[in-house]
């Protein structure tokens, strides 16, 4: 299979001496959704800068699509397109003039950049602003905006850094569709996200990185079968006899209100059973946390617990 | 990246700056108009009539060429100082860092644009001065290559200061304590046949003294420097801040971390 992207040994160690990659190595394959994951100050946004040239690496080897980022630089460029985290480009210019010339850059001729211009804002819901200044979009358009900047050049693998950050549900959702949909048409995506419920919905696969180092790299279905125990929340009738559990741990958040941690093996029929024996009625239940955040928690704790007993 | 893919790309950022400048040319064309008929005004028409002649020809004729010169090193130095470094601040200078643009083809962009700013800038104020002076020509191809020259040099230097610069502040510390002075010292408004020996010998320093003296021997005739040596300091000049910014911009420094 064609790898997208190979990175091997990457360090970076900024001026001052703060070392934000220790030796990474990540590989995402052609056609994949891979998410990459990490809590602040892991490396992901040093890592996206180093592949998309904005910062320069100290060691190690990248290669997107088997072209070498020492050696055929510009190769590189042309199969990257781009979404930063933070809005960077000129608030001033119409939402037309900053893809076209985008497109410019990449030596698209002007027409041909028009043409998919028209094609990638309207799949944005865009064209009707192209004739408005940046500055005046709203932040949900200002998002979409650097998704149809980074598509003009019709890259094959699309990075998206925190691309959902402050975007309401409905448009985060439709965001996700068309994420999927140019997926489904081969451009291979990387993405960071803070919302794990986004990886957890769009990515096939998962890297997590802490401390400049991948700490785990698998499929999202492994990953997520390494989920032993989960939390449940269980909104009772108000109670005046508080209810017992035996062989879960059990925590009353108030008089109608319990939180259950579950281990796979058991399930939750047994919880149900206790609490029909104590004539508990039970109104509603709901995971506690996205399942992924609870693996990802424990993931990293494990990691850094670990290099401490080291 | 092919040359034609090069090109697109040089046309682009070409296209983007004079966008810009003239999106705002109440900020970029008027002022220069504004200012340089005040010095018409008052240097040439009221203090000038009291001065007499210099350098053979009325003060007036004398000052027009300096202050043309003036208009253009101002103009070219701030559009790419201000753009490059907006672009610096507002980060929309990594939409062309991802991008396979290479070094040259931003350079020659931001620089096309400064010169295209003071080359029009250039003709207003050449042509507000014809309103207090006939225009009188003597050496168009000269007047045509120091102008140029001249914007280019400029606008380079505008180019180095924006990528060293951190603040707003950084880019208008060069013009208010370096540009200003050396312009004002620079022959503009005097022949330097005027000063005692040792401050003509400190002037040839002052590269101003070059592209104004170059410049106004391609209009009247009269220079305190041989118009050639003038073009080749020119282009000395222009060669060296061409290497400085290229190896800035090529190392990445104040663009990337």
């Amino acid at each position: 299979m064609t790898k997208a992207l190979e990175i091997k040994s990457l360090r970076k160690v900024y001026r001052g001496g703060l070392e934000a990659l220790k030796g990474l190595d990540l590989t995402v394959n052609e056609g994949d959704f891979y998410a990459l994951l990490g809590p602040n100050g892991a490396g992901k946004s040093t890592t996206i800068g180093i592949i998309s040239s904005l910062v320069n690496k100290t060691e190690g080897e990248v290669k997107v699509f088997g072209y070498d980022l020492d050696t055929q630089l510009a190769d590189v460029k042309r199969q990257i397109g781009l979404v930063p985290q933070e809005f960077n480009f000129n608030q001033f210019e119409t939402v037309e003039q900053i893809v076209v010339n985008q497109a410019g850059y990449y030596g698209v001729p002007r027409k041909l950049a028009k043409e998919r211009a028209q094609k990638y804002l309207t799949q944005l819901g865009l064209w009707d602003k192209r004739n408005d200044r940046a500055r005046t979009l709203s932040g949900g358009m200002k998002r979409r905006l650097m998704i149809a900047r980074a598509l003009l050049h019709e890259p094959k693998l699309l990075i998206l850094d925190e691309p959902t950050a402050g975007v309401d549900i409905e448009l985060r959702r439709s965001m996700w569709d068309y994420l999927t949909l140019i997926n489904s048409q081969g451009i291979t995506i990387i993405l960071t996200t803070h919302y794990l419920e986004e990886a957890e919905t769009l990515c096939r696969n998962i890297g997590i990185i802490d401390k400049g180092r991948i700490i785990e790299n698998t499929s999202m279905k492994l990953l997520l079968s390494k989920l032993n125990v989960e939390t449940f929340v269980f909104d009772l009738e108000p109670y005046s006899n508080s209810p017992t559990m035996t062989g879960f741990t059990m925590r009353e958040l108030d008089n109608h209100t319990l939180e259950v941690d579950v281990p796979k093996e058991r399930g939750l029929n047994n919880v149900f059973e206790q609490l029909t024996a104590q004539n508990m009625k039970v109104l509603s239940m709901r995971n506690k946390a996205n399942r992924l955040e609870e693996l990802f928690v424990d993931l990293v704790e494990q990691g850094r617990n670990q290099k401490e007993s080291v | 990246m092919s040359m034609a893919m090069n090109l697109t790309a040089l046309r682009t950022i070409w296209i983007k700056e004079c966008t810009r400048f003239l999106r705002i040319w109440v900020q970029t064309l008027v002022p220069p108009a504004i200012t340089m008929t005040l010095y018409f005004v008052i240097f040439g028409n009221l203090i000038g009539s009291r001065i007499g002649e210099m350098g053979g020809v009325s003060y007036m004729e004398f000052i027009v060429p300096g202050l043309i010169m003036m208009s253009v090193i101002t103009n070219a130095y701030s559009n790419v100082a201000s753009s490059f470094f907006s672009a610096k601040f507002q980060r929309n200078i990594e939409e062309m860092l991802v991008a396979p643009v290479s070094t040259m083809t931003i350079i020659l962009g931001y620089v096309g644009g400064g010169v295209a700013r003071s080359l029009i800038v250039a003709v207003v104020v050449t042509v507000v001065s014809s309103f207090f002076v006939p225009l009188n020509i003597q050496h168009f191809w000269l007047i045509v290559v120091t102008v140029i020259l001249t914007a280019t040099l400029f606008a380079l230097a505008g180019l180095v200061n924006a990528v060293f610069a951190k603040t707003f502040d950084d880019i208008s510390i060069i013009p208010t304590f370096v540009l200003t002075p050396l312009t004002y010292l620079g022959g503009v408004f005097y022949s330097i046949s005027l000063l005692p020996q040792f401050w003509q010998t400190v002037s040839q320093a002052n590269p101003v003294i070059y592209m104004v003296n170059a410049f106004r021997y391609g209009f009247i005739g009269v220079s305190d420097i041989n118009a050639y040596v003038a073009l080749g300091v020119l282009v000395l000049f222009n060669l060296v801040f061409f290497a400085l910014a290229w190896s800035l911009l090529h190392r990445g420094v104040g663009i990337r971390s």
